[in-house]
């Protein structure tokens, strides 16, 4: 027990974070400074966490599909058609409450259509997400009509850019979601039941899970998250941009599933390894920014700094650095 | 319905504009425009702009969205080409593979017009462009804080378009073109923000942090008004005021930037006029009914608006074209 508390601290992610966070300090030195501000803490830190959060949540539901062997490339799209139902009602004067829970549902909807493709009619998760991925942005569209939707509802803005005990509402979404879920699989059948079905779909429903079901549930779970994402990133700017909300963060969040461990053929995985992946992804982007690097060099710094990371996290490394090729199943535990 | 009733409201306010309303000049003609599509709210407004500027004018427009594909526009070209319409108006998608149709236009006899984006093709092949100069926009963006700040020392960040695009590059130019030689503006720092608000709002949060919590940043220069109206909510989380603690100017003029200037959030914005089709309207007229052939560029007014310019009355206006 205690050797593997252990090789928790040390993964790959936590040093990855660690490293991460020492160069942003080394070229901004005032990067861990934090201090209270207008009721809420105000630093560098805080945004890296702020600024994770959507991601972070959109990894939670992500590695609950990856972890049955799919994916889910529709997040992004559905983050914006939340987004856009939320505002888009708020602003025909609707109340707030009904606006979230419709945008909520829109989320469980897109959902439930990814899990009826991909568990009902066995259409590969790549090729069934993939019309969300792309309809789904039309829908977007069609909703705010083309443009972007302000709105200046304080429940919508509150969840964007409110806070909670000091922290930014995100965060706090983030963090109780990645409990929440954690304990919902880890405390119950339900995680090793995942696990099953993604190591082996058949063998899982010969052992008497339903299999259908599970996946069904876990799509919809995965369009719930990117619905709270969504209206997240909305309130955020105070507005539903239907064009660039949510853009490619369904990678983002496949990235940040695959640094936390987990292995895109399904199986064993861990949520709050993913949050911390995508903690590690939006370090990097808050790091740039402090910096001073110019533009040109974004792109390059990320893919280096991720390619570190895969490559720490890979077998060869293992056996390499650790001499001892059995520390790897402890570590991505 | 909706979309009648913005029609029906920007038809209203139309005179800003129309600029000269022409006498007969283009009544009755038809006019094919191939659009690139829908993918932003500007694209939308000039859509919208040209036919109140056709309807204006008595021309019978023909319109079609191309849907962001190169072949879609030229099937629609070759479609005007066989109606036998009197001009074609193109907004190209892609600069390359026009010379085959805009060829067989010209063996037809019709007039091409380009708007906004120009093509890699010989010039004799279309009638002329219309375009905005986008390095004059960043310099008029510049001048203007040049003009603003005086003799005071300024500390400018700079918010980038996306990386490597055209209309990144060509305002970053012309704003430093403008600040050049002026010893007492400086750009400290300055990244990109793919020209969203959330990424203008994100990194304008870094950028507060990394100059001493927004204190010694003195001017934030957006490539365009979405990036600024995400800076604005960055400036007011960290508890300073735009537009006063730190000045802001930005290009496009779209209608939300006119609102952050009726809350005294914002300085100055650079328009980006939808209206490509007027002066193409213009040109064609000259050049059909007096046989005057107009220069191969026309280019567009880059106009400054500041508060002092009715922002309320130029947000309800804009409201209503689409953006």
């Amino acid at each position: 027990m205690k050797t593997r508390v252990l090789s928790r601290l040390i993964s790959p992610q936590t040093m990855a974070l660690a490293a991460v966070l020492l160069v942003n300090w080394i070229l901004f030195p005032g990067f861990f400074d934090i201090e209270w501000k207008d009721g809420r803490l105000f630093g560098s830190l805080i945004d890296v966490l702020n600024r994770g959060a959507p991601v972070a949540i959109l990894a939670i539901g992500m590695t609950a599909v990856i972890a049955t062997k799919g994916v889910d490339l529709s997040v992004g799209a559905v983050m914006a058609i939340a987004g856009a139902t939320a505002a888009t009602m708020v602003e025909a004067g609707w109340p707030a409450h009904t606006a979230v829970a419709v945008a909520l549902l829109a989320g469980l909807a897109c959902g439930l259509w990814n899990g009826v493709l991909v568990a009902l009619l066995d259409i590969q998760p790549i090729i069934a997400t993939l019309v969300i991925m792309v309809a789904g942005r039309g829908i977007a569209q069609l909703i705010t009509e083309g443009s972007i939707v302000t709105f200046s509802d304080p429940t919508l803005i509150f969840i964007g850019t409110g806070s909670f005990l000091g922290l930014p509402m995100p965060v706090v979404i983030a963090a109780t979601l990645a409990v929440l879920a954690t304990l919902l699989v880890r405390r119950t059948a339900l995680g090793l039941l995942v696990e099953a079905v993604g190591v082996n779909r058949s063998a899982a429903r010969y052992a008497g899970i339903s299999a259908n079901v599970l996946l069904l549930a876990v799509y919809v779970f995965c369009g719930f998250c990117a619905a709270i994402a969504g209206m997240i990133v909305a309130g955020d700017i105070r507005g539903a941009d239907a064009n660039n909300a949510g853009l490619w963060l369904e990678l983002d969040a496949i990235l940040a599933v695959v640094i936390g461990g987990t292995s895109l053929l399904g199986g064993r995985f861990s949520i709050l390894m993913s949050v911390l992946g995508a903690v590690i992804i939006q370090a990097m982007n808050t790091g740039i920014l402090v910096s001073g690097f110019p533009p040109e060099f974004n792109l390059v710094v990320k893919s280096g700094v991720i390619i570190l990371i895969l490559v720490l996290q890979s077998p060869l490394s293992a056996t390499l650095f650790l001499r001892a090729p059995k520390a790897k199943t402890g570590a991505s535990k | 319905m909706k979309v009648l009733k913005q029609l029906a409201l920007a038809a209203s306010t139309v005179a800003l504009f129309a600029g000269v309303a022409q006498a007969d000049g283009l009544q009755g003609k038809v006019v094919g425009f191939s659009q690139i599509g829908s993918e932003s709210g500007w694209r939308a407004a000039e859509t919208s702009v040209t036919k109140l500027q056709a309807e204006e004018r008595g021309i019978d427009l023909k319109f079609a969205d191309a849907q962001q594909k190169q072949e879609n526009q030229i099937k629609a070209i070759r479609g005007f080409i066989a109606q036998g319409v009197d001009a074609i108006l193109v907004a190209p998608v892609v600069a390359t593979g026009w010379d085959a149709v805009l060829q067989e236009a010209k063996d037809a006899n019709i007039p091409v017009i380009l708007l906004d984006r120009g093509v890699d093709a010989s010039e004799d092949l279309y009638l002329t462009s219309v375009a905005s100069d986008q390095v004059k926009e960043g310099r008029v963006a510049g001048e203007w804080l040049v003009n603003t700040v005086g003799d005071k020392d300024c500390k400018i960040v700079e918010l980038q378009g996306t990386v490597g695009s055209t209309p990144a590059i060509n305002r970053k130019q012309g704003f430093e073109e403008a600040i050049a030689g002026k010893a007492n503006l400086t750009i400290a720092r300055s990244q990109t923000g793919d020209f969203t608000r959330s990424k203008g709002k994100e990194v304008m949060e870094g950028f507060i942090k990394a100059e001493n919590g927004g204190k010694d940043i003195c001017a934030v220069y957006a490539h365009n008004d979405d990036m600024a109206v995400g800076a604005i909510q960055a400036i007011k989380d960290a508890g300073l005021k735009p537009g006063t603690d730190i000045l802001v100017v930005s290009i496009d003029a779209v209608p939300d930037i006119f609102a952050a200037m009726v809350a005294g959030e914002a300085n100055a914005t650079v328009e980006l006029t939808p209206n490509m089709a007027g002066p193409a309207f213009d040109a064609l007229d000259a050049y059909l009914n007096g046989g005057t052939v107009p220069e191969k560029f026309i280019i567009t007014e880059s106009k400054l608006y500041t508060p002092a310019d009715n922002p309320q009355g130029e947000y309800d206006t804009r409201k209503g074209l689409g953006y």
